[in-house]
């Protein structure tokens, strides 16, 4: 820890000081409210680019799209008051460290003595502007474009004679995937085009991904998979129609959503000094800013979707973490560091969880690092069920399939490094673990073990369980 | 008053839907709902339900200060 302390960066800070932060949702709103707990008594200023102030974005993809919620219903709770000033509805366009300033799209420069960095991610646009501004065609990062999506999902849920209203999901991630559920939850036909073998396959791998998709398809959804949309065309009013398809088919669709993935918000850094890009902003564990050269940029700290760096607990390359969670953790990891003598790494687990087509879906660890999985628990073919994730032997990361409440005890097997595969014993265990490639879909393409034998069937060794 | 539950302690052990019922609830067996803005009508029920999540996931909203959307920024 020793190289962790550099004197500027160990001092507290003061009521003197000014506190920016740049960006005021789930990370920048936490990072205010623990400096203020920690006992910052200076100058607090919350910059952010929405109109709105900070709600709670997991649910927009679900009772926002269902339409059980309003987008302001979604609100986030405020721990105590700030006694802050807010800046909404204007972006930050630059950041100078050597004025110690935040420009911002107005015009308007904020000085500073620290900035937080917490700008969050958006949504990856559609490659080609005029089909993306196509009426009907989406993204879904905001309440705003939640308000629009919701909109056109009522109108089309409306019985009309053109007929079938379907909906064209592009990308089977997390947020396609939640936006699929819930336009099925409307009553809508669903097509869900994913590049890959397998939807949530980066997060989750292929084999688990794929048990994911066969659930998805029992709930209705048309899952297009090694597909892409080539192009999207409108009719004469520029109204969205159809879709063209990597294999050659057309599928009429009068609502597409864009779910190809995340962009983190640095353009506003570009010239900065600081290592920031498409993949967020350098930064060490202690969510301090690194330069070109891994040097703590004096100051500047870096929270939530936007922080690029090396997890403490997991041989990997430096990562960002968009998930919830970590917003949370990082935002009390920056609150700490600034205010104590005393630099703190964060090294909680990562986490995350989403609800879609029936299905609680919760992950500890690093899933998408491992080089072997193995069913845990339960059953890939119906109902509930555990995988735990291996790397180089040692266990990494677990999901569990609603069965939210086993997932304490592999986060504990994971923080100890237990050997992979872990000793599980539960009374729904298989009898014997089969670590297979997480990579490899299930079960189409048949499993092969981790010595590169075929595995006939995991349903044979569930067969054999007590 | 506002809410929010973090959904990564949450177990579902659905404490709060039993205290709440208008505003918490299961959709499927485990994925828990709720209202981040539940009515003043429903304030009691809301803090029984934070006092007997068993795994103490939701945070209820303290602040008394209102956010100046509206109000001109200055330095």
């Amino acid at each position: 820890m020793s190289e962790l302390a550099s004197e500027s960066m160990t001092r507290r800070a003061s009521a003197a000081d000014r506190v920016v932060i740049v960006g005021a949702s789930l990370a920048g709103l936490r990072t205010a409210e623990a400096l203020r707990q920690a006992g910052f008594g200076g100058r607090l200023t919350l910059i952010g680019d929405e109109p709105h102030e900070p709600y709670d974005r997991p649910p927009l993809s679900k009772t926002v799209l269902s339409g059980w919620l309003g987008t302001d219903q979604v609100l986030l709770p405020r721990i105590r008051d700030l006694h802050a000033e807010w800046l909404l509805g204007v972006p930050a366009t630059g950041l100078d460290l050597a004025a110690r300033e935040v420009r911002l799209a107005d015009g308007r420069a904020v000085g500073f003595d620290r900035v937080v960095i917490a700008t969050g991610a958006g949504a990856r646009p559609w490659s080609d502007p005029a089909e993306a501004a196509l009426r009907g065609v989406h993204l879904l990062r905001g309440r705003d474009d939640a308000d629009l999506l919701r909109a056109d999902l009522t109108e089309l849920a409306e019985p009309t004679e053109s007929g079938d209203g379907r909906v064209l999901v592009i990308g089977g991630g997390f947020t396609g995937s939640e936006v699929a559920s819930s336009c099925r939850n409307l009553g809508l036909s669903v097509t869900v085009t994913q590049r890959g073998t397998a939807p949530l396959a980066s997060a989750l791998g292929g084999l688990v991904g794929s048990v994911i998709g066969m659930r998805q398809r029992a709930r209705g959804i048309d899952l297009r998979l090694r597909t892409t949309v080539r192009r999207l065309e409108g009719d004469a009013s520029g109204r969205l129609r159809r879709a063209w398809l990597s294999d050659g088919t057309a599928l009429d669709a009068r609502v597409a959503v864009v779910a190809a993935g995340s962009v983190r918000n640095t353009g506003w850094l570009r010239g900065s000094g600081l290592v920031a890009g498409e993949q967020g902003v350098s930064c060490d564990a202690a969510c301090r800013a690194l330069d070109a050269r891994d040097t703590v940029v004096d100051g500047v700290y870096v929270a939530g979707d936007v922080a690029r760096w090396r997890h403490p607990r997991f041989d990997t390359g430096p990562v960002s973490f968009e998930h919830w969670g970590n917003a949370i953790e990082q935002a009390q990891t920056v609150a700490h560091n600034m205010m104590s003598e005393e630099i703190r790494e964060n090294d909680a687990l990562p986490a995350f969880w989403s609800d879609q087509f029936g299905l609680n879906i919760k992950s500890v660890g690093m899933p998408a690092i491992a080089d072997q999985v193995v069913l845990t628990q339960g059953s890939f073919e119906h109902g509930p069920f555990v995988a735990a994730y291996g790397l180089a032997g040692v266990t990494v990361g677990a999901v569990a399939v609603n069965s939210p409440r086993v997932l304490d005890g592999y986060a504990a097997l994971i923080t100890e490094r237990a050997p992979f595969p872990p000793a599980v014993n539960a009374t729904d265990s298989p009898a014997s673990l089969v670590p297979v490639d997480p990579r490899t879909p299930y079960p189409a393409t048949g499993l092969v073990n981790s010595t590169g034998a075929p595995v006939a069937a995991l349903a044979s060794v569930q067969e054999g369980k007590s | 008053m506002r809410i929010v539950v973090d959904l990564n302690r949450c177990q579902s052990y659905g404490q709060c839907v039993f205290a709440a019922p208008e505003v918490f609830r299961f959709r499927g067996d485990e994925s828990l709902e709720y209202d981040h803005v539940p009515g003043v009508a429903s304030d009691a029920a809301v803090r029984r339900a934070a006092l007997a999540c068993p795994v103490q996931a939701i945070t209820l909203g303290a602040a008394t200060e209102e956010i100046p959307l509206a109000e001109a920024a200055h330095r």
